[in-house]
């Protein structure tokens, strides 16, 4: 009995530590454009990659782009190989820090290996702003 | 014709379960023989009506018949005949059948091997599975039918997700669904002993092997699982704490948890309530993952939204099945009675600290999983929960466990002698201690904290299990007397001993490659050169390749190592044709104490790519590991008391055959 109240008062304190230590918000463009995001934490920001914004950098891997909810759009910079689906009008959630010309620094860039998938918090912040989805299996 | 043969054979299975259910269940209560006898021979006919209606589905998908709405999403034409068998569980509808398949593949295997074990049980196990059976085929006729037609049919179907387009995809579900299915039985029992109201360790002795054989195969699932995601994702990485690979890991931790407590539960006729509980969690857990991983919820939550009916039906089964069963629980294990006492320092107590740790575990990645789904689903700010809290919150957690693993072994039941536990275990900690001081060195000549502790616990639990193996084999006068000695070992000592060591390979492969290993990603030219960790890789160049259902632009890279070639690797980015999806393909150099991992990237121009570099040392050893954890428990399952039993009951048939003989045509 002793045992099993140690084992799981303990795990819920490292539960709760991990937690407060590792959680990653969501912001959308907007709420990062309008300075909802303080500090110095990792965070996730997601919505559509804009048309005709990507850009290479001369090193070959770092690329910036900017990323949009419809509403207000960040720039975003990334080093490295961009996953297969990376392309202009799709979906993605990047993950970083705001620098402080107001850049996202992003250092992973997720994007599902599915072309008709939609990262749902993107999903859900581009309904805020009133975009209309298509039902992603009734598109073809 | 063949689909409406098929969808008609679904509805007869789920009669035949309907049968299967409730007559044997009501026959055990009221002590009927007859309706007892019903339970065989229904659940034989279930199991032959769903293996008919999954021929069926598979025949159309190798006829590419694409007015079936569901051979049409996931197949066509140009897909290669051994995939076109694979997509038929590629889905939501298929991977449904293939359970109901599964699970009659079980049913049917009690059917065979019950014969010494009264008939009530046989008919209230049976019973249980029926209605387990019920759930799921109500659940594709009413919501998820595989058979459903279109009009006008399609000249082409969609294809075949081309993620899922993978050797080791191939055999990773029905493996998967072994295990998970497997622990319905363990469940079913738990249930039946619940409802006779008769738990005694005969019922943990029987169910040890079902559950041990149901474990092999989910150990074997999760593993090729992960191989296959590192083969194929391009990320070179072996696990990524997705909600879909934490759905196959919490039934493993609790079904692992539940084999070492049946032990105690058969040879010490203790922990009983805590066993049956422990059964039921395992199988809730399995159902739970099925359904997180192949209802949509996890890519959204509001997908129950497109479809209400799988939602609320899915909610309805779990309450059903999780909560009548922990209900059923709650009225009867205040009755039940564990029989054998024990101190403080026995292996009741050590297994006891196993089965903690292995649930605390579990919950802590059950939060972690299901708590972002909470989140969104009452429109709080959305947020993840990712790789550091699980890789901070699991290894906290694992490394006491594999300390225990060390020990566990070698205390006595009911009460051990400390002195003499302390005196073996010393020894088997001073080696521990010298594998890690020495081995992270030699490896890669660097060490930190962690990485000592890591290594030491993984030499801890080789060294503690190779001597609990060979405690009496040594000092021995010649080798004939060695091979006497091994032979007298029996399976389960051997099994688990393999496990255990299992347990130490992985534990120092995760250590050394998530501390070792290097990645660079680089842009290379054609013939150009690059350094890391003592290889040399060349780009040669691009070529293009066509598949059969797919196009490729596949690079030549050549490794080196001092000057001297090693390996010729071919990372590919592959087209495929219909859905135009791209999918990278590594190029992979496999050791036994290093991978040498390349990843196309995209193409920055004319002879430029992206390339991503990966030295990987000692990856093979977490695969390795886990297949020598799952041939542990092979070798466990396949220990001689078991096989007596059976023994047992081909003479008991005999009996019985001979009895009816007896008693003639009735």
């Amino acid at each position: 009995m002793v045992i099993l109240l140690i084992g799981f008062s303990s795990a819920v304190a490292l539960v709760l530590y991990a937690m407060r230590q590792n959680i990653m918000l969501f912001h959308t463009p907007s709420q990062v454009v309008a300075g909802e995001v303080q500090g110095n934490k990792l965070f996730r920001v997601g919505g559509l990659v804009v048309t005709g914004s990507v850009v290479k950098g001369n090193d070959g891997l770092t690329t910036e782009f900017d990323l949009t909810d419809m509403g207000r759009s960040i720039r975003v910079r990334y080093t490295g190989l961009l996953p297969d689906l990376f392309r202009e009008g799709q979906g993605i959630v990047a993950q970083g820090l705001l620098n402080e010309k107001g850049v996202f620094v992003a250092q992973e860039v997720l994007a599902k290996h599915d072309e008709n998938y939609m990262p749902p918090e993107v999903a859900a912040s581009l309904k805020k702003q009133g975009v209309l989805l298509p039902y992603p299996h009734e598109t073809d | 014709m063949i689909p409406e043969i098929g969808h008609f054979a679904l509805i007869i299975a789920l009669c035949l379960a309907l049968v299967q259910t409730i007559v044997p269940i009501l026959g055990a209560q009221t002590h009927t023989v007859q309706w007892m006898a019903v339970a065989k021979p229904a659940a034989r006919g279930q199991f032959l009506f769903v293996a008919i209606s999954y021929v069926c589905l598979t025949y159309s998908f190798l006829n590419s018949d694409f007015s079936v709405l569901y051979v049409a999403n996931n197949s066509n034409t140009a897909l290669p005949t051994y995939y076109k068998v694979s997509a038929v569980w590629g889905a939501h509808e298929g991977s449904l059948l293939l359970w109901a398949l599964v699970l009659g593949v079980w049913t049917f295997a009690v059917t065979m091997f019950s014969r010494s074990l009264p008939d009530e049980m046989v008919a209230r196990v049976l019973g249980v599975m029926g209605f387990v059976s019920v759930g799921f085929f109500l659940f594709m006729l009413l919501t998820s039918n595989p058979f459903e037609r279109i009009f006008p049919s399609p000249a082409e179907g969609r294809d075949l997700n081309p993620l899922l387009q993978d050797p080791g995809l191939v055999i990773h579900p029905p493996m998967l669904y072994m295990g998970y299915v497997g622990f319905s039985v363990a469940f079913a029992f738990a249930i039946a002993a619940l409802l006779g109201g008769k738990l005694d360790s005969v019922w943990a002795r029987w169910s040890r092997p079902w559950v041990i054989f149901a474990w092999v195969f989910l150990t074997l699932g999760i593993t090729l699982g992960s191989w296959w995601a590192y083969h194929e994702l391009g990320w070179g990485g072996w696990w990524f704490w997705d909600p879909v690979e934490n759905a196959s890991f919490m039934p493993w931790l609790v079904g692992t948890a539940l084999i070492h407590s049946l032990a105690v539960t058969d040879k010490r006729s203790s922990f009983k309530s805590w066993t049956v509980l422990l059964a039921i969690f395992t199988f809730s857990l399995s159902l739970l993952g099925t359904f997180l991983v192949r209802s949509g919820v996890l890519v959204s939550v509001h997908a129950f939204a497109t479809d209400p009916a799988r939602g609320l039906y899915i909610l309805i089964f779990l309450a059903v099945v999780i909560g009548g069963s922990l209900l059923l629980y709650a009225l009867r294990a205040p009755h039940i009675k564990s029989s054998g006492q024990f101190e403080l320092f026995s292996r009741e107590t050590a297994l006891l600290v196993n089965n903690v740790l292995l649930l605390v575990a579990m919950l802590t990645i059950l939060v972690g999983t299901l708590y972002p789904l909470f989140v969104s689903a009452f429109d709080l700010p959305s947020l993840s929960v990712g790789k550091p809290y699980f890789d901070l919150v699991f290894s906290a957690l694992t490394l006491p466990l594999v300390f225990v693993v060390g020990i566990g072994p070698f205390m006595r039941w009911k009460k051990a002698a400390m002195n003499k536990v302390l005196r073996r275990l010393v020894k088997v900690a001073v080696i521990g201690i010298a594998v890690g001081l020495a081995l992270p060195f030699m490896v890669a000549g660097k060490t930190t904290i962690l990485v000592t502790l890591g290594v030491t616990l993984g030499g801890w639990s080789i060294a503690s299990a190779v001597y609990y193996l060979l405690r009496n084999v040594f000092p021995a006068e010649s080798g004939a007397a060695v091979m006497h000695r091994l032979g007298k070992i029996p399976r389960a000592t051997w099994g688990m001993s393999t496990a255990h060591v299992g347990i130490g390979v992985f534990v120092l492969g995760v250590t050394f490659v998530s501390a070792f290993e290097q990645v660079r990603e680089l842009p290379m030219q054609f013939g150009q050169k690059a350094e890391m960790s003592g290889y040399v890789f060349q780009f040669e160049g691009v070529r293009d390749v066509r598949g059969p259902n797919y196009s490729s632009k596949q690079a030549s890279v050549r490794v080196y190592r001092n000057d001297r070639p090693v390996a010729l690797l071919l990372p590919e980015k592959r087209t495929y044709l219909v859905q135009q999806n791209p999918m990278t393909e590594a190029g992979i150099d496999t050791g036994f104490l290093r991978d040498v991992y390349v990843a196309l990237g995209e193409q920055i121009d004319g002879n430029t790519w992206g390339m991503r570099l990966y030295y990987k040392p000692f990856v093979q050893w977490v695969w390795l590991g886990a297949m020598l954890m799952a041939f542990g428990g092979l070798l466990a399952a396949l220990d001689r008391r078991y096989q007596l039993k059976f023994k047992r009951e081909k003479k008991t048939v005999k009996a019985v055959m001979q009895e009816n003989r007896l008693a003639g045509p009735s």
